[in-house]
């Protein structure tokens, strides 16, 4: 594809045919806000965030939605386009909460960061009627606060064009327009199937991991990458750990996946911390579990394995290695089996 | 899977048989439900009207376990209408003949007296499958859990061979596996006729060589024995001795309670598992291993793809990595097993393994890459057989349609079918101690249809009691048209519906694999 030359305050840069003034920008490595855009989602060019000045144009241009044109010449900070960001802000903040002192998205909060960037403190010049809808909560996985919807509506894209569900859209009209499934439910009463895709490009904190954001704040998480434990896709995600614990799970840029989890990947990950979990070798003494050291431990069964191999013979053993564990810890079991057992008696549960 | 997942999407057509794409494989699901959207002919063949099926052009909703059945008739349909990429099958396949003749006798009519299917709708999908520029077939458990498991899988890789839609892009034979690393662990040679990269064991000249890596004298070369057979070994008193890391064969075998049965009957059982589970509560010593999150490694993902698992916590209190549980055992049975870090043992993986040879964790830090990769610098392979297989030509294998070990009767009247819900995992060990998911999924229900159900007095909620030759549960009955008449289906997460104790353990001979997804159940109402 052809390239075409823009100019993005007095820089000159080629994109390809078809990319926005966003993407000529991001390419410069010069900064427009957004709130509604998303690489992966259709481009409603709705919230505004993002408007620049285009030299010819009357009014502000949508950089997000508008392709940019060989000869274009584009300023992204002048003083009209700053105060129609300013103005939006004071805008959205006019119906906000405003309570990130509390809230789990502080420190990762776009329309925080915006307010901060643009020098807004709060929406009081447009002062007037606010939400107040209840907090839904009805489920075990995320929490919808509604009154900290800035109505992107990436949920509903995400939701529609990548989950394929269109479980939520917006509904109303107006001051009262919101995001919902339909008849106005809550999610737990929808079709939701509680990926939390959507949960994952909310760029405020109107959808937020119920236990992610109430066990860290945002600052607190060191993000390890990793793969998904349970069915054989391979998403990558993203654990969040907060002093030695695993408190979340958070999309990253998967190989197979992108953004994309399901409920097991998302939120089945508490098994982690359990009090269930073992945490010791057990001996069975008496029909009785009795915790024992390590030393004893190995030693009882590489006794008991090495006199079953001596007495019957190596083929009387046999071992089940696990379609759950590393590829390493497999290798290290069938090398066990067969190199120092002496058998080839070894399966695992691919069949089931 | 021969192909990517990404590739899914850009598929013309898509064959999903014996799936439940969306509730098993959430996210391979999203590329199913795209190509949809993007105007793709989805069709789906599966006795349940599953949310997948909802999506699909066509769904043939056959009967349990007629698959071979189906795609011999869609390949007698592809032959006798000349539809056949010639082509590919001169140049890349042999003995097609064999195919024709078997399949002569599958005409949609007579395929139709087997599966249920409609004859007009059996020519419809197998005119779309021969024609579509790229076609790809998906399946799962649906099509392996049967005495004919094997087979199914032949019928349709026959069925791929004859119309070409195997060794480019969108198309392929693609099992959709069920498990974080099933693949890895065959990939590992955790199977009892392989070593790593599926190198057989009864080569001398690969025993010779693992003999002279692993520094030990003399390989076995006979080929062990299944899981199947490990458990009738232990039941028969030939199998003294087992060690079963992260498995929980009493809950997932066929037959449980004869699994737990010949379990204690075992001299010594040691079982390495991060909960003490149903299995390793049979266990004489049970040794704490650590979870996906509290060590480093690799897993094999259905498409092939190794990819990174990282350690993000320490392994909780005396637990330990797995791979030093393995080493310290093996230490301590005369054996110096010594690696400073799962990275060292992946370099000696690939040292051994032609397909894994050019993998490493310095190359893994860049993202994942799809075996075989032979070198170092090679980029890895998304897309098996192009332009060859590697045995050379294709073979066609023909295989008769033969019914499931247990067909209903007036015992025992009805199919029973096992699977998974989105929201569980297998035993459920994981799954039901997250918090949420089992706060969300508390309860496991029998899905009958309300025809069944008004037979039997059965209402919505109803407790019924679900009896085989083998075993019985009790559990809720949900009245739905999911199932159709004649056929009861649940899942085999909830260890309080221990359904494996009802399934028929009768397995395919080639693969082992038990024949979970039929057998004949009575329902009654408890009072």
């Amino acid at each position: 594809m052809a390239d075409v030359t823009l100019t993005i305050n007095g820089i000159g840069v080629s994109v390809p045919e078809g990319s926005t003034i966003l993407d000529a920008a991001r390419k410069l490595g010069v900064f427009i806000p957004t709130f509604c855009y998303d690489p992966e989602l259709s481009r409603p060019g709705s919230c505004r965030i993002c408007v620049v000045e285009t030299k010819g144009s009357k009014n502000l241009t949508v950089s997000c939605a508008t392709i940019a044109r060989d000869g274009m010449v584009v300023e992204t900070d002048t003083p009209a386009v700053l105060e129609a960001r300013k103005t939006i802000l004071e805008l959205l903040l006019a119906n906000h909460p405003e309570d990130c002192l509390t809230c789990g998205r502080n420190g990762d909060c776009r329309l925080q960061d915006y307010a901060y960037m643009y020098g807004i403190r709060s929406g009081s010049k447009f002062a007037g009627e606010r939400h107040t809808y209840p907090l839904e909560d009805d489920n075990p996985f995320f929490v919808r606060d509604m009154n900290k919807c800035i109505l992107c509506g990436k949920c509903i894209r995400m939701c529609a064009e990548i989950q394929g569900n269109n479980v939520v859209d917006f509904a109303y009209r107006g001051f009262r327009t919101k995001v919902t499934p339909a008849m106005d439910t809550s999610l737990a009463g929808s079709e939701c199937v509680f990926c939390g895709n959507c949960v994952a490009v909310c760029p405020t904190g109107a959808l937020q991991e119920k236990v992610l954001r109430s066990s860290a704040r945002t600052w607190e998480i060191k993000k390890v990458r990793t793969t998904c434990p349970y069915c054989g896709t391979g998403c990558n995600f993203d654990l969040n750990v907060k002093d030695g614990r695993v408190v979340g799970v958070t999309s990253c840029d998967g190989d197979v996946n992108g953004r994309a989890l399901c409920v097991k990947g998302r939120f089945g990950y508490g098994f982690i911390h359990h009090p269930d979990r073992l945490t010791s070798p057990l001996i069975k003494k008496d029909g009785q579990f009795v915790k024992a050291t390590w030393e004893e431990a190995i030693g009882l069964v590489a006794g008991q394995l090495g006199s079953i191999r001596d007495n019957y013979g190596p083929d009387s053993l046999g071992v089940l290695t696990s379609a759950r564990c590393t590829n390493e810890e497999n290798y290290l079991l069938g090398k066990l089996t067969r190199a120092v057992i002496g058998t080839n008696n070894i399966d695992h549960c691919a069949r089931l | 899977m021969t192909n990517p997942i990404g590739d899914i999407a850009g598929a013309e057509f898509i064959l999903a048989i014996g799936t439940n794409t969306t509730e098993s494989h959430p996210i391979i699901g999203l590329q199913v439900k795209k190509a949809v959207r993007q105007g793709s002919i989805l069709v789906v063949a599966d006795p349940r009207k599953t949310e997948v099926a909802d999506l699909a052009k066509s769904h043939l909703q056959i009967k349990s376990g007629s698959d071979i059945a189906l795609l011999n008739g869609m390949a007698n349909v592809i032959i006798s209408e000349d539809l056949y990429n010639k082509e590919f099958v001169a140049e890349r396949t042999e003995d097609f003949e064999a195919l024709k003749s078997v399949a002569a006798k599958y005409t949609p009519e007579y395929t139709e007296g087997i599966t249920g299917v409609p004859a007009a709708a059996i020519r419809e999908v197998a005119r779309e499958y021969a024609k579509a520029e790229n076609a790809t077939i998906l399946y799962t458990m649906g099509i392996t859990q049967h005495i004919c498991g094997t087979h199914n899988v032949f019928a349709v890789a026959n069925l791929a061979m004859l119309c070409g839609q195997i060794g480019k892009p969108h198309s392929g034979v693609n099992p959709l596996r069920g498990q974080n690393n099933v693949q890895g662990a065959c990939d590992m040679g955790a199977l009892p006729n392989v070593f790593t990269g599926y190198q057989p064991v009864i080569s001398d000249e690969v025993r010779a060589r693992f003999e002279s890596n692993w520094g030990c004298k003399q390989l076995p070369a006979k080929p062990g024995l299944t899981v199947g057979e490990l458990l009738e070994g232990a039941d028969k008193g030939t199998v003294k001795g087992m060690y079963i890391m992260g498995e929980n064969p009493v809950l997932s075998d066929p037959d449980a309670d004869h699994a737990a049965h010949s379990l204690k009957k075992l001299e010594f059982l040691v079982v390495q598992d991060i909960f003490l589970t149903e299995t390793a509560r049979l266990a004489d010593v049970v040794l704490p291993g650590a979870s996906f999150a509290e060590k480093d490694g690799t897993f094999s993902n259905t498409e092939r793809r190794v990819q990174r698992v990282r350690k993000a916590v320490e392994p909780v209190g005396n637990a330990r990595p797995d791979w030093r549980i393995i080493c310290d055992v093996a230490c301590a049975m005369g054996y110096a097993m010594q690696y400073d870090s799962p990275a060292d043992i992946m370099k000696e993986i690939a040292s051994v393994t032609p397909s894994y040879a050019g993998i490493s964790y310095e190359r893994l830090e860049s993202g994942g890459i799809q075996w075989p990769c032979p070198t170092a610098g090679h980029p890895g392979t998304p897309v098996l057989h192009v332009g060859k297989f590697s045995r050379g030509p294709g073979k066609f294998h023909p295989v008769e349609y033969v019914p499931p070990a247990e067909t209903p009767d007036e015992h025992y009247p009805l199919v029973l079918s096992t699977g998974r819900r989105r929201a569980h995992y297998h035993t459920g060990t994981m799954t039901m101690r997250t918090g949420a998911l089992e706060v969300y999924y508390s309860k496991e229900h029998l899905e009958i249809n309300s025809a069944d159900a008004a037979k039997l007095g059965v209402k919505e909620g109803d407790m019924v009691k679900v009896t085989s030759r083998r075993g019985s549960v009790e559990l809720m009955a949900r009245l739905t048209e999911i199932v159709p008449e004649g056929m009861v289906f649940t899942s085999f997460h909830f260890p309080e519906v221990a359904i494996n104790k009802l399934t028929n353990p009768a397995r395919d001979s080639i693969a082992k694999i038990p024949e979970l997804k039929v057998c004949s159940v009575k329902v009654e109402k408890i009072a």
